[in-house]
């Protein structure tokens, strides 16, 4: 990243006329100044961004050899796997692509909600983030929906019947979302429109959540805010250089999926051409979006189930209000750090029971995680908030470094 | 204006300034709301396919006991020949206490033939049990496996998350042995 300083008389002609230079310095460059504490944990926000532009560029690739008709789907996928150069490769970087950029942001989204990233003065930031993930699952099941396979068949018709559980105009709306009886071909091209559109949707929204977190500047493990100076280190070199080496890490996942399992997080079923007349015995969502179908199946009536499903989401954007405590991270919140790791394992429950049939004691577990989820918002995290004693706070983000032995010995006789 | 004599004059001049404001955003407002229209209903079914909205079959090959699925605009209806053990079931029911109360005498012209949208009302699936060995449910009728409704031999809802009995598309006979659907 060339300083804004840098005395190339280029970039001084350029950054005179236009500052783009002084803008990618403040943004992610030396004049950033970012909290010196930051874990690997804040490494996801540009694992994710970096994750969002390989789906792009894989799909842009893609999009010149698929074919969004009802006859010729299916077979132009085959086409890319089989005829294409690289073709296998570029298709399971985009489809296991998706995986990993959702599985970076939530734990984006659980780092966020234990550290109190949502509350005082972040909070449209958080709600610039749930957006992304909304539009990331909206663009994420229209993808699944263009191979034309048994699961993008039915899924699609799943999930378009949601909406038909609106009372008076829902059939409408479904009718006019199919642009037919039922899904078919006009479908299945409105769906490739806008998966390729949405994307460039979440690019705008990231600038603007990028805009919005440079305003306050990174929360940080310890949640308090920066004091001065002494709490901040550039964030070029020393956080690109950290969300590099994440980077590393995250591409050998990536790379196990893509060479060794590729079609692990997919369905067989989905290698089976749509068929109209014929529903497949399971129908099961994508890996991510399993909670969410657990707690849409939880409620034995249609529109209820609908409704819930929306509120699991609907209720996060409220939390910056219902969290009532005045510690941002959970770090020194004693009561509230174990609800957390147990709403975390609750979500992994209804994950699970997402992934089963709806049948026997399956249903009773889905109910009761499903309860608990909208209870760890709606009650607990108001009355922990009220009712529990923090622990007490370091005095500074660079104190706390120091006192946990990460400073050198003359490093703590200068704090001193 | 400072010179001008009549305050019913500055007055006026607001009044029809507020006017022209409001009339201008108005009918820029609903002119983009027309504008809008088009692009919102080319994606209401077009004319070929609504032009596809009708089907006819004929019934004679159709044994007492077996089903056949037909398309019907690109959705699967269900034509059952029923056996009188099937529609003595369907007529021995309390109607009062379905979730969607209907008669099976509401639900066919014909006794023996029963003619019904194959599209589970809760989410879409289709039903299974129109071939023999697939599974009829609890109540001898469809079972859809998405979601685990029961359908009886009427196609009414009697167990599981759907809201309604399959639907009854509009159909007439054209002779005793053959039907036109839509």
């Amino acid at each position: 990243m060339s300083s804004p300083a840098s005395g190339n008389p280029i970039v001084q002609w350029i950054e005179y006329r236009l500052p783009i230079f002084s803008w990618l310095d403040h943004s992610v460059g030396s004049g950033y100044p970012a909290p010196k504490n930051l874990n690997y944990l804040w490494n996801m926000g540009s694992l994710a961004g970096i994750a969002l532009m390989i789906q792009i560029v894989t799909g842009i690739v893609l999009a010149m050899h698929y074919v969004p008709h009802g006859d010729m789907a299916f077979d132009s996928v085959e086409h890319i796997m089989r005829n294409v150069n690289y073709g296998w490769l570029i298709r399971y970087i985009h489809s296991n692509g998706a995986s990993m950029l959702f599985l970076v942001v939530y734990i984006h989204v659980f780092r966020g909600m234990y550290y109190g990233s949502y509350k005082y003065p972040r909070e449209l930031l958080w709600w610039m983030g749930l957006v992304i993930m909304l539009l990331m699952m909206a663009s994420a099941f229209m993808g699944y929906v263009l191979p034309w396979g048994q699961m993008s068949f039915w899924g699609a018709t799943v999930i378009t019947n949601l909406f038909s559980a609106i009372p008076l105009i829902g059939e409408p709306i479904v009718t006019w979302l199919w642009g037919g009886f039922a899904i078919d071909s006009p479908t299945l091209q409105r769906f490739f429109s806008l998966h390729y559109l949405l994307p460039f949707v979440i690019v705008g929204i990231v600038i603007i959540h990028i805009w919005a977190l440079h305003i306050h500047g990174s929360n940080n493990p310890t949640g308090i805010d920066v004091k001065g100076p002494q709490d901040t280190i550039p964030f070029h070199p020393y956080y690109t250089a950290k969300d590099l080496f994440g980077l590393g890490v995250f591409l050998i996942i990536f790379a196990y999926w893509v060479f060794y399992n590729p079609n692990y997080l997919g369905h067989a079923d989905n290698y089976i051409p749509a068929n109209p007349l014929q529903t497949p015995p399971h129908i099961v969502p994508e890996w991510y979006l399993l909670p969410f179908y657990a707690i849409l199946r939880a409620i034995p009536d249609k529109l209820g189930g609908v409704i819930a499903m929306g509120a699991a989401i609907g209720v996060l954007f409220l939390i910056p209000w219902l969290d009532t405590s005045r510690v941002r991270a959970a770090t020194f919140r004693p009561i509230y750090k174990q609800f957390f790791w147990i709403l975390l394992a609750d979500v992994i429950v209804l994950g699970w029971i997402g992934a089963n049939p709806a049948e026997g004691y399956y249903i009773l577990i889905g109910q009761i995680a499903t309860t608990y989820y909208f209870l760890h918002f709606l009650v607990i995290m108001p009355f922990v908030g009220w009712f529990e004693s923090p622990w007490q706070l370091p005095d500074s983000i660079s104190s706390s470094v120091l006192e946990k032995g990460g400073g050198s010995a003359s490093g703590k006789e200068a704090a001193q | 204006m400072s010179t001008t004599t009549s305050d019913g004059g500055h007055g006026d001049d607001a009044s029809r300034r507020d006017f022209l404001y409001i009339a201008t955003g108005a009918f820029g407002g609903i002119g983009t709301a027309l504008a809008v229209w088009p692009l919102i209903d080319q994606m209401n079914p077009s004319s070929d396919v609504l032009a596809l909205a009708s089907t006819e079959v004929d019934l004679s090959p159709i044994e007492e006991g077996q089903s056949i699925t037909v398309v019907w605009r690109s959705k699967p209806v269900f034509i059952r020949h029923r056996t009188a053990a099937e529609i003595e079931a369907a007529r021995s029911v309390n109607v009062q206490e379905l979730r969607h109360p209907q008669a099976d005498e509401e639900r066919v012209q014909q006794n023996k033939w029963l003619i019904m949208v194959g599209v589970c009302t809760h989410l879409g699936c289709v039903p299974l049990g129109q071939k023999s060995t697939e599974p009829h449910g609890e109540f001898g009728g469809w079972f859809c496996p998405c979601h685990g409704s029961h359908y009886d031999t009427s196609g009414r809802i009697r167990k599981g998350p759907a809201p309604e009995n399959l639907a009854i598309p509009p159909y007439e006979f054209l002779t005793d042995t053959s039907i036109k659907i839509g």
